[in-house]
């Protein structure tokens, strides 16, 4: 058996783990992100969820300015904490548009009276159709698009106080 | 107390592996017969590690919540054979098992191996006793099963009520029997290749162990599946899940061992092949438990995701198996083989039947492992799944099945007959059958079609070894072959049928309608609420009928409090020629209730299968075994019947 | 713990903690009645991998989100549009992730190309060990 032959199920294995150590050494981002980042919005039209709330149309979001767009529901729980984060940045003067995936009048309309209420408009989507549209995989989630309707920025997870300088400054780029 | 006095066994546990490796080192320096001291230190160690099991079955069983991992594992409302299972349904209790079978297996190996040279049976005792050193300081340092929790609370979180059923009691421990009995093969192919004594004889020894050891592997695998099929409520049984694939791995090295193995015993030849092998198959199983424990790939089997704890694997993993490796670079030289094969003879057959079981095991390996190496080196996240594996390595395991109708027929050496007249039978029914699918199902898949073309023949060809003699006087071995081989064409008529054959039917249905799924009629009788020991459910009565028969089923849809879980529990009746499975899911707003409901036609005969390839490798362990009780030494004339065999 | 959601779907099970209660989606949990479109629609459905739990198709998850996405997929099926659209409309907004079916990029060549290369490598392997007799 040639040296090369006996000595390549070892090399082998120190490709193996070599890979498995750069595995374990990055942390593993086990969130699907959204591809249509630098891409349009897609076209949509939500029905309205609450009487003394607009709905949302994808039009809105591509009115010269920038905008948040914040994907939630009611039943999510991180949902309640970030809510009070998005009121933050609406007194920073951001214009935080809303989609409620999956959720009941009643309910929310519970929920932004118990945890305030920073969204100029609330889309219904109770099947995930335009979450899903969005490359969106669960909630909480928020966008960045700019004033021409094109997503900048996805931020998978609950925005924290800590992220709102840095969610300025991307809707500052977006400008 | 108790608890303590576990970890106390563990840690003393741990010296004695210690010592062990102290004694080997001394007897291959300086060639001091160590046999009976080691013979000791193997049997205490075992008994040790057996004793630190027991205290934590034991801290189970009394839900004692002082203990962390009961804690985080149990709860006081758990029915009591969850209670115990649930020592080994999570990370450390699952490793201290893996640990006490290690030992254990040592202990019965140094008691029980006079077939091998002392020089040979030391070496594989050293090196036993430093795969248990690097486990316990894994478990020691680690995973402490033992660690306290003080104040101690009320209750515990429960355990995930997935697990929560008996097949916890027995697909883990029958798993883990063969992972950890594949250590012993490990240990025999080092310390054989140390002492540099490949040979016919250490092939005799080591069997019994492979065999063992992979028959309990195809009994845990096979149970895994039908856990999994009845557990998850959607009918499947395999799911080319990771942690699935890695007990799929080690099995598929295993197999190809032990027929590597019959050839060694037989001829003395593939030596570098068969130790290469008995080191995969074991570092497969590393690779496994490293898998679902690191948290490095997404699966619903895997534990806690921890990267230190998955650090400290791959170290003892990339020190063992690498060791190993470079043991075989160094020692591949002096390992001689003989002349080559015939084309035609048993050992071609064996060496084809290894080459097909490898690249199986290669595909598995590289299609589980291939989205991470994607994403280290372009950052592209990818997905490979039940569409990639079925592909390609379904052909190649119909490819294979062909070829094991024709190998066990070959003679060693060289064949002279004429084979294939001896085939013409099943070949015939196989094309029979081909023929029926095409008229019959004109839209049938092509895999399965094949597949119970394949399915024919082998259930024919696989008996042929029993024909032209008495098969009264046949060696157990002969028959164990039969069965396994037999096994394989039963499953592959279940795989088909499933595929083939199934109806399914997903509705919403109000109670007192009525819902065709096949020939069946199934009414949706009422759903009442019912509760268990630790759980509420809704329970949906179906009444189905085909005309003939006449049965009622209940699904559950349940909620567990803690941890607070839904799940189905799904309805299943088996009947002679299939299984009506039921899953009741939850109400719409119009009152009515979702329904899944499948007729699967022969899908038991997977399972089936599976379970007739275990018997087959059992007759074949028992007659072995039941040589070594009579002392005889192979003779000439009983390698001459082999050729027959 | 950021995604309740995600961390607590590792199991198959639905965690209820991150549970809307609004009912599934109409085609969620019903088949089309054209039994062709249906089977075209369930092949479809065991190639998208699932968002939430991450090791089973959408066919095989009680998620939610894995409901909607059935409920799409049959949707636009009775639709007329064929399943390579679909996959590839999902593809644009998940990336290739979202496909157990390897697609026919360049980074899933080594896929096809490693059965072949490791038949070729072991009947390389094993040459020498058998002698084939002219005649």
């Amino acid at each position: 058996m040639s040296r090369a032959l006996r000595f390549a199920p070892f090399a082998l294995l120190v490709l193996i783990i070599g890979a498995l150590v750069w595995r374990l050494s990055t942390p593993t981002d086990t969130n699907v992100h959204s591809t249509l980042e630098g891409k349009p919005v897609p076209a949509f039209s939500l029905a309205p969820i609450l009487p003394n709330k607009p709905a949302l149309d994808s039009s809105d979001l591509a009115t010269g300015q920038p905008h948040l767009l914040n994907i939630f529901a009611s039943w999510c729980i991180p949902c309640v904490t970030e809510v009070k984060v998005l009121q933050t940045l609406k007194a920073h003067g951001v214009a935080v548009e809303g989609i409620a995936v999956r959720d009941r009048p009643g309910d929310l309309s519970e929920f932004l009276a118990r945890n305030g209420d920073p969204y100029e408009r609330i889309g219904s989507d109770p099947q995930s159709q335009v979450q899903i549209s969005l490359g969106s995989s669960g909630v909480p989630e928020s966008f960045v698009v700019d004033g021409k309707g094109v997503i900048r920025y996805q931020q998978i997870g609950p925005i924290d106080r800590a992220d709102v300088p840095m969610i300025l400054a991307k809707l500052e780029q977006a400008r | 107390m108790i608890a303590e006095t576990g970890l106390a066994a563990l840690w003393l546990a741990a010296a004695l592996a210690g010592l062990q490796f102290v004694l080997m080192m001394v007897a291959l320096r300086s060639g001091t017969d160590v046999r009976r001291a080691m013979r000791s230190v193997a049997l205490v160690q075992g008994v040790l590690t057996l004793i630190a099991f027991a205290a934590l079955l034991t801290v189970f069983a009394l839900s004692d919540m002082s203990v962390a991992l009961v804690f985080e594992n149990s709860s006081s409302a758990k029915p009591f054979i969850y209670k115990v299972a649930g020592a080994w349904g999570n990370h450390e209790g699952s490793m201290l098992m893996w640990v006490t079978i290690l030992a254990v297996a040592g202990a019965f190996v140094a008691l029980l191996a006079h077939r091998t040279s002392e020089r040979t049976t030391v070496a594989a005792l050293g090196a036993q006793a430093i795969l248990a050193l690097g486990f316990y300081a894994f478990l020691l340092i680690a995973s402490n099963p033992f660690a306290r929790l003080w104040p101690a609370p009320p209750d515990g979180q429960g355990l995930n009520p997935l697990l929560q059923d008996p097949g916890l009691a027995f697909h883990p421990p029958t798993l883990y029997l063969g992972y950890v009995g594949l250590s012993v093969a490990f240990s025999f192919a080092v310390g054989a290749l140390l002492t540099g004594e490949v040979d016919s004889r250490l092939a005799r020894a080591m069997r019994p162990w492979v065999l063992g050891a992979w028959v309990l592997l195809t009994l845990g695998i096979t149970a895994g599946s039908y856990w999994a099929y009845y557990e998850l409520g959607w009918g499947g049984y395999w799911f080319w899940d990771p942690v699935e694939n890695a007990s799929l791995m080690p099995w598929l090295a295993a197999t190809a061992l032990l027929h590597s193995i019959n050839v060694l015993a037989a001829r003395g030849a593939l030596k570098a092949w068969t130790m290469m092998l008995a080191v995969i198959a074991f570092s497969m199983s590393m690779v496994g438990t490293f898998l679902v424990r690191s948290g490095i790939l997404t699966s619903v089997h895997a534990f806690a995701i921890d990267p230190e704890r998955g650090t400290f694997l791959l170290a003892l993993l990339a020190i063992y198996v690498g060791a190993a490796f470079i043991l075989f670079a160094i020692r591949a030289p002096a390992l001689k083989e003989g002349a080559p094969f015939e084309l035609v003879s048993r050992e071609t057959g064996l060496v084809v039947n290894n080459l097909i079981l490898s690249v199986v095991l290669g595909i598995v390996f590289v299609g589980t492992l291939y989205p991470l190496f994607v994403e280290a080196v372009s950052g592209e996240k990818i997905s490979v799944g039940a569409p990639y594996f079925d592909a390609v390595a379904g052909p190649l395991a119909l490819l294979l099945a062909m070829l094991v109708g024709i190998g066990p027929l070959l003679a060693w050496r060289r064949e002279r007959r004429p084979v294939l007249k001896r085939l013409q039978i099943p070949a015939l029914l196989g094309i029979t059958v081909l023929a029926i699918t095409i008229i019959l199902w004109r839209d049938m898949h092509i895999l399965p079609r094949l597949g119970l073309t394949v399915a024919a023949y082998l259930a024919a060809a696989s008996i042929l070894p029993l024909t032209g003699r008495n098969p009264l006087r046949a060696p157990l071995a002969t028959w164990g072959m039969v069965v396994a081989h037999f096994g394989i064409a039963v499953a592959l008529v279940g795989m088909a049928a499933n595929a083939a054959f199934s109806s399914e039917t997903l509705a919403v249905a109000q109670p007192g309608e009525i819902l065709t799924v096949g020939p069946w009629s199934v009414q949706l009788a009422s759903v009442t609420p019912t509760a268990g020991k630790n759980w509420t459910a809704v329970e949906a009565e179906l009444r189905a009928s085909d005309g003939p028969r006449l049965v009622t089923l209940e699904p559950e849809s349940r909620y567990y409090p803690n941890p607070p879980t839904e799940t189905n529990e799904s309805a299943i009746r088996t009947f002679w020629n299939g299984q009506l499975y039921t899953v009741v899911g939850k109400q719409d707003q119009n009152g009515g209730w979702q329904l899944r409901l499948w007729w699967k036609p022969f899908v038991t005969l997977i399972w089936a299968g599976g379970a007739l390839i275990a018997i087959g490798g059992a007759l074949a362990l028992l007659g072995r075994l039941w040589r070594l009780v009579w002392r005889r030494r192979p003779r000439a004339e009983e390698w001459r019947q082999e050729r027959y065999a | 713990m950021r995604r309740l959601v995600m961390v607590l779907a590792l199991i198959a099970a639905a965690p209820l903690l991150a549970d809307s209660d609004l009912p599934p989606a109409y085609w969620s949990n019903r088949q089309l009645p054209d039994p062709k479109q249906e089977a075209r629609a369930e092949a479809l459905m065991e190639q998208i991998r699932c968002l939430v739990c991450q090791g089973q198709s959408i066919a095989d998850s009680d998620a939610e989100l894995a409901g909607d996405m059935r409920d799409l997929v049959r949707r636009r099926i009775a639709a007329g549009q064929n399943p390579a659209e679909i996959r590839g409309w999902l593809i644009q907004r998940y990336g290739t992730w979202i496909s157990y079916k390897p697609t026919d990029e360049p980074a899933a060549w080594p896929l096809w190309l490693a059965p072949l290369a490791l038949l070729l490598v072991g009947a390389w392997l094993v040459r020498r060990r058998i002698r084939v007799r002219g005649g």
